[in-house]
């Protein structure tokens, strides 16, 4: 059961599951885009397990699993960017109260 | 010459958009006389020119053909080219005459009969225009320029009828002859169509030239354009069953009238037929239905003309009936009888008319002949040109409606139409009748005018004289001048070349007979017309140098009641304004409304319940967008689930 491809994507899948929750469940924007890291790591995390234990994979796998990580980190600093700069304008945190559009 | 020709149009156009212009500032700031003197000018020029070049085509100078100008290519598309041009041959000639002399003595009357109302420079800037129209239509070597002018000339008379637009009878009744006149103009924009379809040009030579041809192979085809063409001129020239138009065609002024509605414009359809006689020549079922049209047009208007009391309505009445006779003429064969007819008649009608202008103008604006009488001591000019007018219509030798009418009736006899012969025949005794119950009614027997006006009758200004006795002239000499000798005269030599072709075809040519036949007929027309007139003079009084007679309502009275349904039905007008309300304002009015509902409801129902479906989609569907980032990501989420699961389900797991 440790040394197998099942366990890996079965930690994956409970990664995936629980970021999306988060994205879904929480208000906080700083706390949804940590969700989001959570996720893309999860993907990351199967992707490159796959690598691991499919043998034609193998090289593909790590150039794709470092892709991810660099557009994690793009997204991560436009998202942060982005909601600090709202912030500042309406002084708070919660997405439900970005409603400028509905108003 | 040839360039002359142009200018013959483009003096009146220039006039028209000179006074359009200038009029209105140069009348108030100069007065009336200052604002007619360019358009009046100018017609008299044009008139001279107009004379110069119809005498050259009438003496040969153009040659046999005419002469013509080509100005410029006007629609080059492909296969449908069209060319402005003008071309004077000599039937064009004949109505230059005609239109011309008319239309210039008119202009110098108004200067006196409009003198007092305040849309002067208007009624000269519209008879500017109406004139380039009419010279357009006739000069005009293309049936597309001849049918822009044939529009132009409709929308003159409408301005016209309707020149006193503050009066709803004026209103309406330009509106009816407008609407009455596209009724024809739709058959006749059909037979262009046709024709162009057909022989692939509008040239009024060629295409001429190839529909002859075409009759060899498709002789049914050229039956229907020539009944198309003859639609629109029984529009234009008031033909039954579209003859209702022209009677309340009389709410516009005098001149309009005499000028649009007598002599000139109801003219067209005339010429229409006339220069499209090889088509007609073809046609001979089409020649039937037009002599059958022209000469019940004829009877139906001169009995109606026998009882209207308004002096315009009896002329217009009488024109009708004219023209009836020009359509019977055609229809025979009789050509140029109907050219000359229309010349003779468009001098004494335009001659009546601008006499009818004259009295109306002496018993201040009263058309009612029942409130004249005795008004020719008053105004002797006026008397005396009109009895001119009115002995030549009446078809007494040897005044020019006598050599013109006789013409038509002896050609419709010769040619075998002896019931056209017949009818024309009562409708001569009937002319005679009316005109001299008019002339009685008017000048003669004891006064009716209201007694505040009396004293106020006047003679008119010189202005408006001079042109009666410039028209009696001719009112009374033309006949002699080109109609002798019977069917041999000058006008038969002018107009021998247009209509030789025809004439053949239908194989009318016999000699003319003084002392047979021909005599017989002349002096069986003249008899008629005595007898019309004796039968006034007992009715309605004379009061000749030597012969004198009282008026006997009595007798009136007591004829009216012998035949009182004939009576009603002249005076009802034989009940076709009735007809069309009937048919066209009620029942046709409840189709249109059938129509409207069908629209209102069930077209426009379709697109507007789509569109306010769309508009209720679009309410209800707008909640799913709440702008919260967590909505959309749910339902990604739940997309995403659903599509993985759907495909775990149908294709099953790998392995």
């Amino acid at each position: 059961m440790s040394n197998s491809l099942d366990s890996y994507l079965v930690l994956s899948g409970l990664l995936f599951a629980i970021g999306s929750f988060g994205f879904l469940a929480r208000r906080n924007a700083i706390s949804m885009l940590m969700s989001i890291e959570l996720m893309l790591n999860a993907v990351n995390l199967a992707i490159v397990a796959f690598g691991s234990f499919v043998e034609p994979l193998r090289a593909n796998s790590s150039v794709i699993a470092l892709i991810v990580m660099a557009v994690a980190a793009g997204e991560a600093t436009v998202g942060l960017a982005i909601v600090i700069a709202i912030y500042r304008n309406r002084r708070t945190p919660l997405v439900d109260e970005y409603d400028a559009m509905r108003q | 010459m040839e360039q002359l020709i142009p200018l013959i149009v483009f003096l009146p156009i220039a006039g028209f958009a000179f006074t359009a212009l200038f009029g209105r500032r140069l009348q108030y700031a100069y007065g009336r006389p200052a604002a007619s003197l360019v358009p009046v000018g100018l017609i008299v020029v044009t008139w001279l020119i107009a004379s110069a070049v119809a005498f050259t085509a009438l003496t040969g100078g153009f040659g046999e053909t005419g002469g013509s100008v080509t100005l410029w290519n006007w629609i080059p598309a492909g296969a449908f080219n069209v060319e402005v041009g003008f071309r004077v041959d000599q039937l064009t000639a004949c109505l230059l005459i005609v239109v011309t002399t008319i239309g210039m003595l008119v202009h110098v009357y108004s200067i006196g009969y409009m003198a007092h109302d305040g849309g002067y420079w208007r009624f000269f800037a519209y008879l500017n225009l109406f004139m380039f129209s009419m010279l357009l239509l006739v000069l005009a070597d293309n049936f597309l320029v001849v049918f822009a002018g044939w529009e132009l000339v409709g929308f003159c008379s409408y301005a016209l009828i309707g020149f006193w637009y503050r009066r709803r009878s004026a209103a309406l009744g330009a509106k009816k002859a407008f609407l009455v006149n596209r009724v024809g103009d739709v058959g006749f924009a059909l037979g262009l169509a046709a024709i162009w379809v057909n022989t692939g040009t509008l040239n009024i030579h060629d295409s001429l030239e190839r529909l002859g041809q075409l009759n060899t192979t498709n002789h049914g085809l050229v039956v229907l354009i020539a009944l198309l063409v003859f639609c629109g001129a029984a529009g234009k020239s008031a033909q039954f069953p579209l003859h209702v138009w022209l009677p309340d065609a009389m709410e516009g002024p005098t001149p309009v009238s005499a000028l649009i509605h007598a002599a000139t414009m109801v003219n067209a359809g005339v010429y229409l037929v006339a220069r499209a006689n090889p088509l007609f020549s073809h046609a001979q079922e089409a020649m039937v239905v037009i002599a059958g049209i022209g000469i019940f047009t004829a009877i139906l208007a001169a009995s109606i003309a026998l009882t209207q009391t308004d002096i315009k309505r009896v002329l217009a009445y009488s024109t009708l009936s004219q023209l009836g006779y020009m359509f019977a003429a055609l229809g025979v064969g009789a050509w140029t009888a109907a050219i000359f007819h229309l010349m003779s008649h468009g001098f004494f009608k335009g001659l009546l008319f601008l006499d009818s202008g004259s009295v109306i103008h002496a018993v201040h604006e009263e058309q009612d002949m029942r409130r004249m009488g005795g008004l020719w001591r008053k105004i002797p000019i006026t008397y005396w040109t009109m009895l001119v007018g009115s002995v030549a219509i009446a078809g007494i030798p040897p005044l020019a409606g006598f050599f013109s009418k006789d013409e038509i009736l002896a050609s419709a006899y010769k040619n075998g139409f002896l019931w056209v012969w017949a009818v024309g025949f009562i409708v001569a005794g009937m002319t005679a009748f009316y005109m001299f119950r008019l002339i009685g009614l008017t000048f003669w027997g004891p006064s009716r005018v209201d007694p505040a006006v009396e004293p106020l009758i006047h003679e008119s200004p010189r202005s408006m004289t001079v042109p009666l006795i410039l028209l009696a002239i001719p009112s009374a000499l033309l006949g002699l001048l080109i109609g002798l000798p019977p069917e041999n005269g000058l006008i038969a030599g002018w107009l021998r070349p247009v209509f030789e072709e025809s004439t053949r075809l239908a194989g009318h040519e016999e000699t003319y007979q003084l002392l047979g036949i021909d005599g017989a007929l002349l002096l069986a027309s003249v008899t008629v017309a005595v007898v019309g007139i004796v039968i006034a003079w007992r009715l309605f009084g004379v009061e000749l140098d030597g012969l004198r007679r009282a008026p006997d309502p009595e007798a009136v009275r007591e004829l009216s009641t012998r035949v009182p349904f004939l009576y009603r039905a002249s005076l009802n007008k034989w009940w076709f304004d009735d007809l069309n309300d009937l048919l066209f304002i009620r029942i046709g009015g409840r189709v249109a409304a059938g129509f409207w509902w069908f629209d209102r409801v069930i077209v426009d129902g379709t697109v507007n319940s789509i569109g306010s479906l769309t508009i209720l989609g679009g309410r209800e569907l707008r909640r799913v967008q709440t702008g919260r980032v967590q909505n959309y990501a749910l339902g990604i989420a739940l997309g995403l689930i659903v599509m993985a699961g759907s495909y775990l389900i149908i294709v099953g797991t790998p392995r």
